[in-house]
């Protein structure tokens, strides 16, 4: 993919969150860093409780501030995001990092018509006021393909189908033109055949007028069509990154290692297919060492002893494991 | 609307609109609503065609504890005693009973909802006060003040309307408050509440477009009930001699004097305004009845 932008959309950098609870204060997520440059598009892989979605909510300024410890850096526009007011943050949700949820019937509310949603969010922006603002949601249906948008401004979510509402909701998201769109999970409530259409719509929206797309799922195939780079994470860290073709073709860490071989595909036919042992540590007791070391087939005493660093390797890829350069090319 | 090749789409209904529908297909929905409206009509009307002041009542020219019974031309009968027309009675009274319950209605929903939103989207400090405020309004016990308040206008000659009205509504918003704070509180944590404040809408509209609405069902379904509630009080107050003035008739009072000759036979002088208290509680609970489960979405069609 072409990726010629030379300010990048947006610049996480050592971001640590840490959530306070009655049994103290537990780390979350871990030093985790990625850049999106305008138009790319980056999805973050990993199973539940990797710290997927709290990292994107982090980013956006969502966690409940007195129930969270975030550190590290944001860098929106050139301008650090963390530890901005409530103010200065509704600003940029919406206008600047919109946010597109997984489930879109629990996401849009069930008493307001799809036009007057998205104007709102115009309106919120002063991209408009309201009399443009509804002349322009329907703008914005069409952007997404929705049939019939002048009737349909006028409809409430349950009139919709669930891929008509997800792309609603990628037209509200795209309504205060925003410089970069989370999608959390936004196709894991929909039918096969609709996620397809609509990762491919919100690909191509976003690719056409140049917004970064961060894509948190679970679904390797997801990934593999639609982004152009990936970040794995395991337990609250990123354990490798880089160029999501590359990355699928030849993993160079034991978990995207396995859970690539997990997927059944036609390249690898013939061959049975990986599992993964033992289940996603909780955060509360994160093993020592390497945190992936108790369920990894390569596992050395080394591994126990010291945590990896996430090294830069060649190809613009960077692996979080001490055996990387034998790991890399087992799969094929 | 342009026809297209997909061909013409559903009218939009919103779930309002969905709720109204459900509603007017019951028979129990419209049929209140039938009896509510006939006695409003007969209330209007009637205190309108045959008003009533009880300062230019003729002394009867003798005392007689038996009324006249219902006849052409009094189709309720006639009181004993002061010998007035109970038709009359009880058009004039049911519109003050009718202007206590509507009145103690509106004002319990206002005061309750405003404090039930501020409560649950402020949270916090504010939160908690204004739940031990309502904490302490429920532990006064309601009837020991309206009969201590009572006392006191009674030496004025009685309680007027609108203080009966402020003494309801000081002690019927809680209950209103407690219930749309833990709707606010509810639906303040759904997705599409975190999804409008992701998308930058503003706390303001937030609140009052996206939790708001979505929280006065209940109220809604409620608010049938304090009407009746109210009237029902204030008739039984007044029974106890404690209520509004007897020289401003209200269904209750009217009842209050009659139980005192209804040994002698009355039985229309109690009868009348007893059956449109009972026609007003039922009415109203059948329209309350019937917009719980319209407005139910498990129900939804």
């Amino acid at each position: 993919m072409s990726v010629g932008a030379s300010v990048p959309a947006v610049e996480v950098k050592d971001l640590n969150i840490a959530f306070k609870t009655a049994a103290g204060v537990i780390n979350v997520v871990q030093n985790v860093s990625f850049t999106i440059g305008k138009g790319e598009c980056l999805a973050v892989v990993g199973e539940s409780g990797a710290g997927k979605s709290v990292s994107a909510l982090a980013t956006i300024g969502l966690l409940v501030k007195d129930q969270s410890i975030v550190t590290g850096s944001v860098l929106f526009r050139g301008e650090e995001l963390l530890g901005r007011p409530e103010s200065y943050m509704r600003k940029i949700r919406g206008g600047g990092i919109s946010m597109i949820f997984q489930e879109p019937l629990s996401a849009l509310n069930p008493v307001t018509t799809i036009g007057e949603q998205i104007a709102e969010v115009l309106v919120a922006h002063g991209r408009a006021g309201w009399g443009e603002a509804n002349k322009k949601a329907i703008e914005f249906l069409e952007l997404v393909e929705i049939a019939q948008a002048p009737q349909r401004v006028k409809q409430y979510p349950h009139q919709l189908s669930g891929g008509m509402r997800q792309r609603a909701m990628i037209a509200m998201a795209l309504a205060g033109e925003p410089e970069l769109i989370i999608a959390d999970e936004p196709t894991t409530a929909l039918d096969v055949t609709i996620q397809a259409q609509v990762l491919d719509l919100l690909r191509r929206t976003t690719r056409e007028r140049g917004t970064a797309l961060m894509l948190i799922t679970h679904d390797l195939g997801v990934v593999a069509e639609t982004a152009d780079r990936i970040a794995v994470m395991y337990a609250g860290q990123i354990v490798e990154e880089g160029p999501a073709k590359e990355v699928l073709r030849a993993p160079a860490s034991p978990y995207a290692l396995d859970l690539i071989a997990s997927i059944p595909s036609y390249a690898r036919r013939g061959k049975g297919l990986t599992t993964i042992q033992g289940a996603v540590p909780s955060p509360a007791n994160f093993p020592s060492g390497c945190r992936f070391h108790p369920r990894c087939r390569f596992a050395v005493k080394a591994c126990a002893a010291s945590v990896p660093d996430l090294a830069p390797r060649t190809g613009d890829r960077s692996v979080r494991c001490f055996r990387a350069d034998e790991i890399k090319g087992r799969l094929a | 609307m342009s026809a297209t090749t997909q061909g013409q789409l559903p009218v939009s209904e919103s779930p309002w609109q969905q709720a109204r529908r459900r509603f007017m297909q019951t028979r129990m929905g419209p049929g209140g609503l039938v009896i509510l409206a006939s006695i409003f009509v007969f209330v209007i009307i009637g205190s309108l065609v045959l008003p009533y002041d009880f300062y230019v009542v003729p002394q009867p020219d003798e005392i007689r504890f038996i009324g006249r019974p219902p006849a052409w031309g009094r189709p309720f009968g006639e009181t004993g005693m002061l010998q007035l027309d109970v038709m009359t009675l009880v058009a004039n009274g049911g519109r003050t009973s009718l202007i206590i319950g509507f009145a103690t209605a509106i004002g319990s929903i206002t005061i309750g909802t405003l404090v039930g939103v501020i409560a649950g989207f402020l949270g916090g400090k504010i939160d908690s006060y204004l739940m031990r405020l309502a904490d302490v309004f429920l532990m006064i016990p309601s009837l020991f003040v309206i009969l201590f308040l009572a006392r006191i206008f009674q030496g004025e000659g009685g309680g007027g309307v609108w203080s009966l009205v402020l003494v309801f509504v000081a002690f019927g918003w809680m209950g209103l408050a407690r219930l749309v704070r833990g709707q606010v509180l509810a639906i303040r944590e759904m997705e599409f509440v975190e999804a409008a404040r992701a998308l930058g809408v503003p706390p303001l509209r937030i609140a009052l477009r996206h939790i708001l609405p979505n929280a006065i069902g209940p109220l809604v379904v409620s608010a049938p009930f304090i009407v009746g509630g109210a009237i029902i009080s204030e008739a039984f107050i007044s029974y106890l001699g404690f209520g509004i003035n007897p020289a401003v008739p209200t269904w209750g009072n009217i009842i209050s004097e009659s139980a005192k000759f209804l040994q002698q036979g009355n039985w229309w002088w109690i009868g009348f305004p007893g059956l449109f208290i009972v026609l007003t509680a039922l009415s109203v609970n059948m329209i309350g009845d019937t917009l719980r489960s319209a407005l139910d979405p498990r129900g939804r069609k």
